[in-house]
C-alpha cells in the first residue's frame, strides 16, 4: 500500500493507481471528461488537473494519469487548479454550446458563462476522443478516428469517408461524454439507406 | 568533392587501433601543405541560395585552364556556412586569410588576376567596416567573427564537410581515439558531468546529469538502450542546428558515439528535419565515410565496441522536435506528445532507456572529451558553461550565426557582433527562446545570456534563435505572429492548447483592431497562466511566453491599442493611416504608379494626396518613395 496525503487528509492507494483513481476510491470529487474506465486515459482535457506541493515547490498534474507515490501530498481545490478548470470550461462553454453535458458540468463547478463567443451554436464534440479509443480499445475496430490535426482536429470516419467497419454496437454512443456522437453518427456509418431512399425519393 | 560511392582519397584500410588513427591523421596532416593557395568558398544553404555553387564552377573552370595552373597551383575547398550570411556568397583565400564578400561569377576572373596571380587583394570585394567605411582584409579583423568565441563552430567553413580526411586531419575522432584507448564508460560520463553541460535544445538540462540517469536505469532494466540526435530544429529563425550538421557533421556523430560507448548502445537514431536535406546528405556521407574507415558500425577501432546510427526524417511538425513526440515518430507512429509523467532516461525509445541530445549538445562532447570537462567547465560562467550558438536574425545589420561563451550580455550579441539595427537607432527588444521564449527589452540590454539570467528576465535562452526588434515593430503583432505559428503546430490533443492558442489570439487580434479593455490584458494573463499549469507538453505551456513578457515590458503599447486607437509602431493595419507630407514629396510619381489601388492622385512635380478611404494600407507607397515623404500614424 501507498501512504500518501489528498487535501491534507491522509489516504492509502495500490501501487499503480493514478492519484484519479485513488482519490474516486476515497470520495474525493474531481471533474474529468476524457476519462473512462474502460479505456486508457489519455490526459486530453486537463480538466482533473491537481496541485503537488513539496515545502515552496509545486506542479500541477493531470491526476487520471499521474502515478501514487508515497509521501506526495495533492492538492484538488487550490487557486491554480481552479484557473485551470474555470478557463478551459469557459472555452468548452464557448466550443461546444449545443451540449447540455457540457453546461450541466461547468455549472457544477460554479461556471455558467463564459467571455468567449461561440464559432459554431450547433457544435456538441470537443474532441476528447473517447469514443475512437473506446471503438479501437474495447470494440478492436477503428471505425473512429480524429482527422486532421492541432486546432483542426476533428471526429469523423478514418479519411473522412463514411465506414462500414462500423458493427453499430454503441459503445461510442455510450461513452461520449458530451452528446455529440449521437449526430456524428451518421457521419461515421454514412447516411443510413432508409433515409437515403426517402432523401432522394 | 567527395561523394557517396567512390573510395576514400587516400588508400586507406580500415583503421584498426586509435593508433592507427593518430598515425593516419598525422600523415595527412604531413600531406598538407600550410602555404598551398586554397580558395575557399562558402556552401552553407544561405551562400547557396546566392549562388555560391556558381562561383564554384567559376573558379574550377578558370583555374583548369592550363595557364593559370601552371602559375599557381590553387586548390578549392567547399565548405559549410561561415556564419555571415547576410555578406554571401563568401569567399576566403588561404593562406592570406582574405575575405570576400557578395562574391558573384563576374568577379571569379578579377580574383584569379589580381589576388591568386598578382598577390594583391580586389579591394572592393573587401568587407567595409560601417563605423570607420575602411576595408578590412582579413577574416579575422572583420569585429563579427573579431568578438566572436568559435568552440563548437571551430571547423566549419574550414572543413570540408564531406571529405572525412579533411575533418580528420582537423582533428575529428581524436575524443574518440582516446575514449577507446583507456577511457571506462565512467569515466566518459565523469567527464561530461564535470563540464556541466546544458542541454541546448532549449531546456538546459544538465547533459552530465541525464547521463547518470540513464545509467542507473540501465542497471535496473539492462540493456538495449538508445542514443538519439534532436535535429529537428523547428523554431522560426533558428538555423544553428542546421548549420552544425551540415557544415561539421562528424561533430555530432563523433560525439553520438561517444555517447553510445558510455552507455553501452549499439543503435543510435538521427532524427532530421526534413526540410534539411543538405543536413541529411552531409550525415549520410559522413557516416558512410566514417563507416568505410572503421570509426563507425562493428567493432569500432578494433576495440570489441560496436554502434551503429541511422538517420529518420522529421515528420515535418514542429512538435516532433518534442521528446516523447520524437519518439512514437521513430517508432512509426504520428508524432504526438506521449501522456505518460515518465522521464526518457528510463522509458524512451520502444519504452527503453534513451539518451536524447540536441545537435549542438552532442556537438560539444568530442571537446569535452578531449580537452576535459575542466577545460570546458571554464568556458562561461558558473551553472551555464560553455559558449552557445545563436541565429541572429530581424532588424540587425550582421545577420548571421555567432558564438560566444555563456554569460556575455546581450548587448554584446546584437550590437558589438552583430552591429546593432540598420540606421544606427537602439534596438526595442531581442526576442529570444523563439515562440516558446520571450522578449528582452533595450532598458535590459546588459542582461548576462546565460540559462538562468534569461529565465529571470521572463524569456528563456531555448534553441538560441535571437530575433531583433526595433521601433517598426510592433509587439501586438510580434505576439499575434508566435500565437499563429504554435496555433498551426499544435498537436490538438489537450483542451488547454488546441483552444487556447486560439481564444489568446483572437484576444490580440481584436486589440490589433483597436478593440479591448484592461480587463482583457488581465484575462490574458490569467488565460495564459492556465494554459502554461495545464498544457499537456511544453509546446502548450510555453506557448503563453511571447504574450506574457510583452506585456510585462510593453503594457503601454499594448494598451495604446484599444485607448487611443493607435499602433505605436505603425504595423496594426487597421490603426494606422498613410498620408503624403507636401513639403516633402516631389511629385516624382512612382508611389502612384505602384500603389495597388490606384489611390494616389496629383500632378508630376507637384505634392500628391493619397485617398484615405481607398487605402489598402499595404505600405507598398512607403516603400517606394525615395524621398520619404509617405508618412503612417
Ligand atoms: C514543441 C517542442 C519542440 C522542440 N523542438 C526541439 C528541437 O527541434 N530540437 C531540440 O533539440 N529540442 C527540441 N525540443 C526539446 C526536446 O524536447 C528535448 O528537451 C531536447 O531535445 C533534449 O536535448 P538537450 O538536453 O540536449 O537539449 C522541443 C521541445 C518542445 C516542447
Ligand atoms: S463525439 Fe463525444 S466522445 Fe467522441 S470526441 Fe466528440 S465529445 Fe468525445
Ligand atoms: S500542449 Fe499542444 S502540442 Fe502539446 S499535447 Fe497539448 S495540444 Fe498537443
Ligand atoms: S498604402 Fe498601399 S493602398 Fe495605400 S496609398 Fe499606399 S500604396 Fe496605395
Ligand atoms: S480526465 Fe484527465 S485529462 Fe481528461
Ligand atoms: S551560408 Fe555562407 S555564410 Fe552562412
Amino acid at each position: 500500500m501507498i501512504q500518501f496525503t489528498i487535501n491534507d487528509q491522509q489516504v492509502e492507494a495500490q501501487h499503480g493507481w493514478t492519484i484519479l483513481e485513488a482519490a474516486r476510491e476515497h470520495g474525493i470529487d474531481i471533474p474529468t471528461l476524457c476519462y473512462h474506465e474502460a479505456v486508457a486515459p489519455s490526459g486530453a482535457c486537463r480538466l482533473c488537473m491537481v496541485e503537488l506541493k513539496d515545502g515552496n515547490w509545486s506542479k500541477l498534474v493531470a491526476s487520471c494519469i499521474y502515478p501514487v507515490a508515497e509521501g506526495i501530498h495533492v492538492y484538488t481545490e487550490t487557486e491554480r487548479v481552479h484557473n485551470v478548470r474555470r478557463w478551459i470550461f469557459e472555452m468548452l462553454l464557448a466550443t461546444c454550446p449545443a451540449s447540455p453535458e457540457i453546461s450541466a458540468l461547468a455549472e457544477r463547478y460554479g461556471v455558467t458563462s463564459t467571455r468567449f463567443s461561440a464559432a459554431d451554436p450547433d457544435r456538441t464534440c470537443m474532441v476528447c476522443g473517447l469514443c475512437s479509443r473506446v471503438c479501437e480499445e474495447v470494440v478492436g475496430l477503428s471505425a473512429i478516428a480524429t482527422v486532421d490535426r492541432g486546432v483542426y482536429k476533428r471526429v469523423g470516419a478514418p479519411f473522412s469517408r463514411p465506414t462500414d467497419v462500423c458493427v453499430a454496437c454503441g459503445c461510442c454512443l455510450s461513452v461520449c461524454p458530451t452528446g455529440a456522437m449521437q449526430s456524428l453518427f451518421d457521419t461515421v456509418r454514412g447516411i443510413p439507406a432508409t433515409i437515403m431512399t426517402q432523401l432522394t425519393a | 568533392m567527395y561523394s557517396l560511392n567512390s573510395a576514400l582519397r587516400v588508400d586507406t584500410p580500415r583503421l584498426d587501433s586509435a593508433e592507427a588513427l593518430n598515425a593516419y591523421r598525422e600523415n595527412l596532416i604531413a600531406g598538407q601543405d600550410p602555404n598551398q593557395t586554397l580558395v575557399v568558398v562558402c556552401h552553407g544553404t544561405g551562400c547557396m541560395a546566392n549562388g555560391s555553387n556558381r562561383v564554384t564552377a567559376a573558379f574550377q573552370n578558370a583555374i583548369e585552364g592550363a595557364d593559370i595552373k601552371a602559375k599557381v597551383m590553387p586548390g578549392i575547398k567547399t565548405t559549410g556556412c561561415q556564419g555571415f550570411c547576410s555578406r554571401g556568397p563568401l569567399v576566403l583565400i588561404r593562406p592570406q586569410g582574405l575575405f570576400y564578400q557578395r562574391v558573384k561569377e563576374k568577379d571569379v576572373e578579377e580574383i584569379i588576376q589580381r589576388t591568386l596571380i598578382e598577390g594583391q587583394p580586389v579591394e572592393r570585394l573587401l568587407y567595409k567596416d560601417p563605423q570607420t567605411g575602411k576595408r578590412i582584409h582579413t577574416e579575422q579583423e572583420i569585429p563579427f567573427y573579431k568578438l566572436q568565441e568559435r568552440v563548437v563552430l571551430h571547423n566549419i567553413g574550414k572543413i570540408d564537410p564531406t571529405d572525412i580526411t579533411d575533418a580528420i586531419a582537423a582533428g575529428a575522432y581524436r575524443a574518440l581515439a582516446k575514449a577507446l584507448s583507456g577511457m571506462t564508460l565512467e569515466q566518459v560520463v565523469s567527464e561530461v558531468e564535470q563540464s556541466g553541460l546544458r542541454g541546448r535544445g532549449g531546456a538546459g538540462f544538465p547533459t552530465g546529469r541525464k547521463w547518470r540517469s540513464a545509467m542507473a536505469a540501465i542497471e535496473k532494466k539492462g540493456r538495449p538502450v538508445y542514443v538519439v540526435v534532436n535535429g529537428d530544429e523547428g523554431d522560426p529563425g533558428a538555423f544553428m542546428d542546421r548549420t552544425i550538421m551540415e557544415g561539421d557533421p562528424h561533430s555530432v556523430l563523433e560525439g553520438l558515439i561517444l555517447g553510445a560507448y558510455a552507455l553501452g548502445a549499439e543503435q543510435g537514431y538521427l532524427y532530421v528535419r526534413a526540410e534539411y536535406p543538405l543536413a541529411i546528405q552531409h550525415l549520410e556521407i559522413a557516416m558512410a565515410q566514417a563507416r568505410e574507415l572503421g570509426l563507425l558500425g562493428e567493432n569500432i577501432l578494433n576495440s570489441g565496441f560496436s554502434f551503429d546510427a541511422r538517420i529518420n526524417r522529421g515528420a515535418g511538425a514542429f512538435v516532433c522536435g518534442e521528446s516523447t513526440a520524437l519518439f512514437t515518430s521513430i517508432e512509426g507512429k504520428p508524432g504526438n506528445p506521449r501522456p505518460k509523467y515518465t522521464r526518457s532516461v528510463e522509458e524512451g525509445l520502444w519504452g527503453r532507456p534513451t539518451i536524447l541530445n540536441n545537435v549542438e549538445t552532442w556537438a560539444n562532447v568530442p571537446l569535452i572529451i578531449d580537452k576535459g570537462g575542466d577545460w570546458y567547465a571554464g568556458l562561461g560562467v558558473p551553472h551555464s558553461t560553455g559558449t552557445k550558438v545563436f541565429s541572429l536574425v530581424g532588424k540587425v545589420n550582421n545577420v548571421g550565426l555567432v558564438e560566444v561563451p555563456m554569460g556575455v550580455p546581450v548587448s554584446h550579441i546584437v550590437e558589438a557582433i552583430g552591429g546593432g539595427v540598420p540606421g544606427g537607432a537602439p534596438f526595442k527588444a531581442v526576442q529570444t527562446g523563439g515562440p516558446s521564449g520571450g522578449c528582452i527589452p533595450y532598458h535590459l540590454k546588459e542582461t548576462p545570456v546565460d540559462f538562468d539570467s534569461l529565465t529571470k528576465a521572463g524569456s528563456m535562452m531555448g534553441s538560441g534563435a535571437m530575433i531583433v526588434m526595433d521601433d517598426s515593430d510592433c509587439v501586438v503583432d510580434v505576439a499575434r505572429y508566435f500565437l499563429r505559428f504554435l496555433e498551426e503546430e499544435s498537436c490538438g490533443k489537450c483542451l488547454p492548447c488546441r483552444l487556447g492558442l486560439t481564444r489568446m489570439r483572437e484576444m490580440l487580434d481584436a486589440f490589433s483592431k483597436g478593440v479591448g479593455t484592461e480587463r482583457d490584458i488581465e484575462d490574458l494573463i490569467s488565460l495564459s497562466q492556465a494554459i502554461q499549469d495545464g498544457a499537456l507538453c511544453a509546446l502548450g505551456s510555453s506557448a503563453p511566453n511571447p504574450v506574457l513578457t510583452t506585456i510585462n515590458y510593453f503594457r503601454d503599447e499594448y494598451r495604446a491599442h484599444f485607448s487611443d486607437h493607435k499602433c505605436p509602431a505603425g504595423v496594426c493595419k487597421d490603426l494606422i493611416t498613410f498620408s503624403i507630407d507636401p513639403d516633402a514629396c516631389t511629385g516624382c510619381r512612382s508611389c502612384a504608379r505602384q500603389c495597388p489601388n490606384n489611390c494616389i492622385s496629383g500632378e508630376k512635380k507637384q505634392p500628391h494626396v493619397i485617398d484615405a478611404n481607398q487605402c489598402i494600407r499595404c505600405g507598398i507607397c512607403k516603400e517606394t518613395c525615395k524621398f520619404d515623404a509617405v508618412r503612417v500614424s
